[in-house]
């Protein structure tokens, strides 16, 4: 008899299970990887939320004010001496200036809800390391214990600049200087940027001048970022004598940054227009720069503006190059001039967090999540944007 | 007169004076058109004319009183500047109203005026790169005229405490010698990058074999875009989350296994960049491997291989060009990444292999320097644009060796 051929098919070799069982296993590490990721991402939003929620609750306490003459040299005679640690200094500080507007006020006494100190709202929401003292405990629990404290809505977080005090530190003064900072990014960067692509792809000759841009482009675009603040400390600062921590020094190094970002973008963006609408125009007996004026950038700009969204909310969340050319600086005033000293949010955060006091950590994770909201929003806005436009030709 | 007066006034008079000499060379050529004669161009180049016309000198003017005022050379008084300013935008303006006939060629003139911009506004990156690398050498060069070469790279103390003292002209023969070894920072910029890659490299790589050859066209254009969002966090918060969330549990977890740790460890901030930098691997692969033609992977499967031997035996070494140039911009990002390690990790050079001792990085020893309140001049001030220097070489060799692999891979196969 013929001896079969010595091949075994499909399941019946020795080898294959063990190679199907390795088969599912490499797409489990697959499965596991990206889940990891994942998670962690759960992790750390739950983590963030969990400790910026508190902040945006601030404890006040009901207290006797005396509002008299003596109040207006020493505010620490408006209220009761075993009170004065319980209340805010920030607002105990504010009460002279109160008299001087509504002298009508002198000579009473009147019950009010009024801002705790720092310690307090942080022993009432039971937070760890707190600080507050004993003695003090007793009475706040005493308080309580009568109605005298409750929890509002922090306005003064989003009203307020930042304060030597945790009770009274806002992201006023850094949201606005945010917004001069990227304005200004956005003034000098999109333009330029814009320019460079079309130039690019549109007109530039096949040389070596035009290669050596290129390649310099994609280099710029993985410098890190903390080289652009030796470059904006050297050049603007120290050369230029653009004043040190101002929004002009930020903005314009934060351009130079994004630049590179918004480059890559637009040219992608001319590049996935056809040849074949350039090629009409010309038939038509329009001019290169009409060409592109009138018929490519309108339809790659769809591309362009997310390119540039996208390079601009990293910019407004880049804080290294920032803290190279000063803009930590400790700012309670909204600046008014591109030319003052500023702050922007990323670099409050990171002021926030370097502070000892435990008021100072959960406004740091609310400083987070407002920055993180605008971020993503800004980022998920520019997804909507290629989703909605995305043509194919 | 401050600066933003200056600068309010310039362009508040330069940008109606603009739009005002658009509208009468427009309205110029259009009147000519209308009396009957045909114009060579359209009427709006000839407007674009007059608006080149003035701005273009007026601006160079400024450039070029700026430019001697920040090199020192004469300095004139604003209101001066600003007078000859307009003045020259107004000469300007009728140099161009006078070309204006039906004849003159004004769209050439135009198209001819705006590649120049164009070409101009590509120099600009250029110069960015000359700016960085001009900044960097030079303070650099000041730094090595103190401190030796070769002590800087081998030298394995950090101790740069004196530099102020001799910095401000108080030093005297019991001041010990600043010591500025960065052997030990560059140590720690190793491990913590050498961390934040065994973390990100797996999880990176093997979500996009997963995205990229099991999932389905849905499934990745939803996973892409979440995973990218670890990538658009900004990194002071990521550095944030390192300090208060990741760094007491890494302490928390070595104590309950008996071992010793510091809050400022290496590896809680390693841990928090390999997440930062999952995206850019995941993505960089992703596309690579999507770029390996399926006519190999059919090859492969017709043998009879299973989807896993054919991603490991074919896919995966066909795309390792490309994987490898996503590793090193990899490692790019992780050298020059700042907030988090300034934020998580320790100030203290130490030269160690423990992850679990404070360690510091180039990047940190950069913010060091520049946020203190020392003298420009001093030593210690500028070892930041040493750090810098190194930091700048190195990131240039990733990415040009990245650059290099890339092109490759596409020759191959696109």
């Amino acid at each position: 008899m013929n001896k079969s051929p010595n091949i075994l098919i499909g399941s019946a070799h020795p080898r294959h299970k063990k190679r199907e069982r390795a088969d599912t296993r490499f797409r489990w590490y697959g499965l596991t990887a990206l889940g990891m990721a994942l998670a962690f991402l759960v992790f750390f939003f739950v983590d963030i939320i969990g400790q910026a929620l508190p902040a945006f609750h601030q404890t006040e306490v009901r207290v006797d004010v005396h509002y008299s003459e003596a109040v207006k040299s020493n505010y620490n005679a408006g209220i009761d001496h075993k009170l004065r640690r319980i209340v805010s200094r920030a607002w105990l500080r504010t009460l002279p200036a109160l008299l001087e507007k509504q002298p009508e006020l002198i000579g009473q006494t009147r019950t009010e809800w009024v801002p705790a100190d720092s310690r307090v709202d942080q022993y009432i929401k039971q937070h760890e390391g707190h600080g507050l003292k004993e003695k003090y405990q007793k009475t706040v629990d005493a308080m309580a214990a009568q109605g005298n404290i409750r929890q509002v809505f922090n306005a003064a977080f989003f009203s307020s600049g930042d304060s030597k005090l945790p009770e009274n530190a806002g992201i006023l003064a850094a949201a606005v200087g945010s917004v001069f900072t990227l304005l200004l990014t956005m003034l000098v960067a999109v333009p330029i940027g814009i320019m460079t692509a079309i130039y690019l792809e549109e007109f530039a000759p096949d040389n070596h001048f035009t290669r050596m841009i290129e390649v310099n482009i994609n280099n710029l675009a993985a410098i890190p970022s903390i080289l652009y603040g030796l470059l904006g400390l050297a050049i603007f600062i120290n050369f230029m004598g653009v004043p040190r921590s101002s929004a002009l020094a930020g903005g314009l190094t934060l351009a130079l940054m994004t630049l590179p970002i918004i480059i890559i973008a637009t040219r992608a963006a001319l590049r996935a227009v056809p040849e074949s609408i350039r090629e009409a125009a010309y038939g038509l007996g329009a001019s290169s720069l009409q060409t592109v004026w009138h018929h490519v950038l309108p339809l790659a700009m769809p591309g362009i503006l997310t390119g540039s969204i996208i390079g601009l909310a990293q910019a407004m969340g880049e804080t290294a190059p920032l803290i190279i050319v000063g803009m930590m600086a400790y700012i309670p005033e909204p600046s008014s001039s591109i030319l003052d000293a500023t702050t922007v949010l990323p670099a409050q955060v990171y002021t926030w967090s370097t502070e000892s006091l435990r008021g100072y950590a959960e406004r740091t994770a609310a400083g987070i999540l407002v920055l993180l909201t605008v971020l993503l929003s800004l980022n998920a806005l520019a997804v909507a944007l290629r989703n909605r436009s995305q043509q194919n030709w | 007169m401050t600066t933003a007066d200056i600068f309010l006034w310039f362009f508040g008079g330069l940008v109606p004076l603009a739009i005002t000499g658009f509208w009468l060379a427009r309205g110029k050529a259009v009147a000519a058109e209308s009396a009957g004669s045909r114009l060579h161009s359209r009427p709006g180049f000839y407007g674009w004319y007059a608006v080149i016309w003035l701005t273009l000198p007026t601006l160079s003017v400024s450039l070029l009183f700026s430019m001697a005022h920040m090199f020192g050379l004469f300095t004139v008084p604003p209101t001066m500047l600003l007078v000859t300013a307009l003045i020259i935008a107004s000469g300007g303006l009728w140099f161009a109203l006078r070309h204006i006939h039906p004849d003159f060629r004004a769209r050439q003139a135009v198209e001819k005026t705006m590649r120049g911009l164009l070409l101009t506004a590509a120099t600009v990156s250029i110069l960015t790169t000359v700016g960085i690398v001009l900044s960097v050498i030079f303070e650099s060069i000041r730094f090595f005229r103190v401190i030796p070469l070769w002590d800087f790279i081998t030298g394995t103390q950090w101790q740069p405490d004196t530099a102020f003292l001799i910095g401000a002209g108080r030093a005297d023969e019991n001041v010990a010698p600043p010591l500025f070894g960065s052997l030990p920072i560059f140590a720690g910029t190793f491990m913590i990058t050498l961390i934040a890659m065994l973390v990100a490299v797996p999880i990176g790589l093997f979500s996009a074999i997963y995205m990229s050859e099991y999932a389905s066209h849905t499934a990745r254009g939803r996973l892409k875009p979440m995973l990218e969002i670890l990538a658009g966090i900004p990194t002071v918060v990521y550095g944030f989350f390192a300090a208060i969330t990741i760094s007491p549990l890494v302490v928390d977890i070595a104590h309950s296994l008996g071992l010793e740790a510091d809050y400022t460890n290496a590896l809680a901030p390693g841990l928090i960049m390999g997440v930062m930098i999952i995206p850019f691997i995941s993505s960089l692969s992703d596309d690579v491997i999507r770029a390996v033609p399926q006519a190999m992977r059919d090859g492969s499967l017709a043998l009879g291989t299973t989807k896993a031997e054919t991603i490991r035996h074919i896919v995966l070494p066909a795309a390792m060009p490309g994987i490898v140039s996503a590793f090193l911009l990899a490692v790019s990002r992780a050298i020059g990444e700042t907030m988090i390690v300034v934020m998580a990790a320790g100030l203290r050079p130490n030269l160690t292999a423990n992850p679990l001792e404070g360690m510091t990085t180039v990047t940190v020893k950069i913010v060091e320097a520049l946020t203190g309140d020392q003298e420009f001049d001093s030593a210690f001030t500028l070892s930041a644009f040493a750090l810098g220097l190194v930091l700048l070489i190195a990131t240039l060799i990733l990415n040009i060796i990245s650059t290099i692999l890339v092109r490759k891979f596409r020759q191959q196969y696109e």
